[in-house]
């Protein structure tokens, strides 16, 4: 699955990593979708500067108004500047799937090689564990886990990070066990390097770009988990301005004011997509065919 | 080929015990118990007493396991936290009714998304593929609750179409449904048809671009009747697999969905076990779920097996 992509030894390391970027850069679909995420990685970084508004203030006298040049894209049913709560709608859900993603990839990943480099028994048994664990849908655990123990940030990145690193683990001990058998572990072996070593310096080079774009999908499996979570009531607090939040309240409102419901679903969808896009020319760019993977 | 098979289907009864472990360890390894959870503030004397007498709480966790998993074979997933209801009869309407919106779907989606997938796959980078694969990366990407929002906007209120909501309940024959149920079809199939039609896309490259198909062309045998004959029927072994997944998501992953539109199936049965933190019946749909899943994928595995005279011969093979 990866032996047409890396050469091995890499002499620079940091070439690559601009190769693959500007090879994900050169393709439309990849350069759409980067500009996607760094847009709105920047803008949830500067928005607390750019919003006009406060995004909890609210004002009574503005129920539910069409855009005007004060608030240019309406108010909500609250009176709070639809604007300035859209804009920043992004941060939480950034931030939150921004640290869980690479803790899940890390973990799953560090799984994965290891199960198929041991394998046997060990193996075959904690293949049972994923699968077990695979057939439960990921929403239900995570709504349990949050409905006792709360919705603030520390138990949601550990609990996304932990569902999310499973499907990991199958896929990255898919991508090892092809690795595995190849003579230039076998001679590493025969040289005496120890197992970590044999780690560090054969089997994670050649399973990197599995998991950058494992990691690029779950990012945005783990951003729609959230956002469900949040949509549901059991994700964002209010007053935080939410996307999914957003529409959930906006919801009900639809037919009097749509841009309440349809600027954060843009948003939102943007983001997404951009995330899907950038994968896909990852994947493209790394000669990794992501549509050949099985749905989790 | 019939130990291939046997060893299948043993796989997956360990795998439907393992859930079940998992299941059952991880609501006990929750602070408190069920009784705790449900009652809360209440949680003390008598009360929690009762509960716990009531729901067997007060016996070793073993013999608790061995109580519900046994139950839970019959069909008996034991009483809910407030000691009401079977949470059989609880489940059974709900369970009805995740069928018919799944099978809804499924009887609309699965010809179109293998239909798609054989005209993109075979003309292939035209602009009817570039199309239908960036319409299946939207689909396929965007929460369905934006996607169900979307379209109630369009269909329901600004066109006025069809009804946004289902308010039908839960009990009422199937048929009392239409047309309600509509538009939380369309977004399952949506969905649903993206996945199915991306596999089929690929496979369908894939089995064109192989050996054997070049061959045949070079031979001159007439395109339609290499695509027919020889390419379709190895393209779609894959498809097989992928369906299974969207059957086992379905009929169990579809919360939100049912949320959005009020829909009286197994998803929001979850939610309000949740939010009472019903922890029976958490449970008992849970395990619902997950044997659904195993037992669905279980099917399209064997399936594959007995039709794909490759893997007959093949001692094991990744999922």
């Amino acid at each position: 699955m990866t032996e047409t992509a890396t050469p091995r030894p890499n002499p620079g390391r940091l070439n690559r990593f601009w190769i693959v970027l500007g090879d994900v850069a050169a393709r439309p679909s990849g350069l759409i979708g980067l500009t996607l995420v760094l847009g709105h990685i920047v803008l949830a970084l500067i928005s607390p500067w750019l919003a006009g508004y406060d995004y909890k203030a609210m004002d009574s006298s503005l129920i539910l108004e069409p855009p005007s040049a004060e608030h240019w894209l309406g108010t909500d049913h609250l009176g709070r500047d639809i604007l300035s709560r859209v804009l920043q709608g992004g941060r939480v859900a950034l931030l939150v799937t921004g640290i869980a993603t690479p803790i899940a990839l890390l973990w799953g990943g560090i799984t994965g090689i290891l199960l198929g480099l041991i394998g046997g028994r060990t193996d075959e048994i904690a293949m049972r564990v994923v699968d077990a664990f695979l057939s439960i849908p990921g929403v239900l655990s995570l709504l349990v886990l949050v409905a006792i123990f709360g919705t603030g940030n520390a138990v949601m990145i550990p609990t996304l990070a932990f569902f999310f690193g499973i499907p990991v683990i199958r896929v990255i001990r898919a991508a090892t066990h092809d690795v595995v058998a190849r003579d230039f572990v076998l001679a590493a072996r025969a040289r005496g390097h120890s197992r970590l070593s044999i780690v560090w310096r054969e089997l994670l080079p050649n399973v990197r770009d599995a998991m950058m774009v494992e990691g690029a999908m779950r990012w945005s499996w783990m951003l729609l988990a959230f956002s469900s979570l949040s949509f549901l009531g059991f994700g964002v607090p209010p007053p935080t301005p939410d996307w999914a939040v957003m529409i959930a309240d906006e919801r009900a409102y639809m037919p009097l004011a749509p841009l309440g419901v349809l600027a954060p679903v843009v948003a939102l969808s943007s983001l997404i997509v951009g995330i899907n896009l950038t994968a896909d020319a990852l994947a493209k760019a790394m000669g990794i065919d992501r549509a050949r993977k099985a749905v989790v | 080929m019939l130990r291939m098979l046997v060893r299948r289907l043993f796989l997956g009864f360990v795998t439907v015990w393992i859930v079940s472990v998992i299941i059952f360890a991880g609501v006990e390894a929750l602070p408190g118990d069920a009784c705790t959870a449900f009652l809360e503030r209440d949680a003390q004397g008598k009360l929690l007493e009762n509960c716990r007498r009531d729901l067997g709480l007060d016996k070793p966790a073993v013999t608790r396991y061995i109580d519900w998993a046994s139950g839970a074979i019959r069909g008996d997933f034991g009483v809910s936290a407030d000691g009401q209801q079977s949470i059989a009869a609880l489940v059974g309407d709900r369970v009805k009714n995740s069928i018919l919106l799944a099978a809804g779907a499924l009887a609309v989606g699965v010809p179109l998304a293998i239909l798609l997938g054989i005209i993109t796959g075979l003309w292939r980078d035209s602009w009817i593929d570039i199309l239908f694969s960036t319409g299946a990366i939207f689909a396929m990407t965007i929460p369905e609750f934006v996607s169900a929002t979307v379209l109630i906007l369009i269909f329901a209120i600004w066109l006025g179409w069809v009804p946004a909501v289902v308010l039908t309940p839960a009990d009422a024959p199937a048929l009392a449904f239409f047309p309600e149920v509509i538009l939380a079809a369309v977004v399952l199939t949506m969905v649903m048809i993206a996945h199915i039609m991306r596999m089929v896309r690929s496979s369908v490259i894939e089995v064109m671009a192989s050996d054997y198909v070049q061959m045949a062309m070079l031979k001159g045998v007439p395109y339609w009747r290499i695509v027919f004959r020889h390419a379709l029927p190895n393209a779609l072994l894959p498809a097989i697999n992928v369906v299974a997944l969207t059957v086992a998501w379905l009929l169990g992953g579809v919360v939100v969905v049912e949320m959005v539109f009020n829909y009286p199936g197994l998803g929001r049965t979850m939610i309000s076990a949740i939010s009472a933190r019903d922890l029976p019946v958490i449970q008992a749909l849970a395990m619902i779920v997950a044997a659904t899943y195993v037992g669905v994928n279980l099917a399209a595995d064997m399936l594959t097996i007995v039709l794909n005279p490759r893997l007959r011969t093949l001692s094991q093979r990744g999922k």
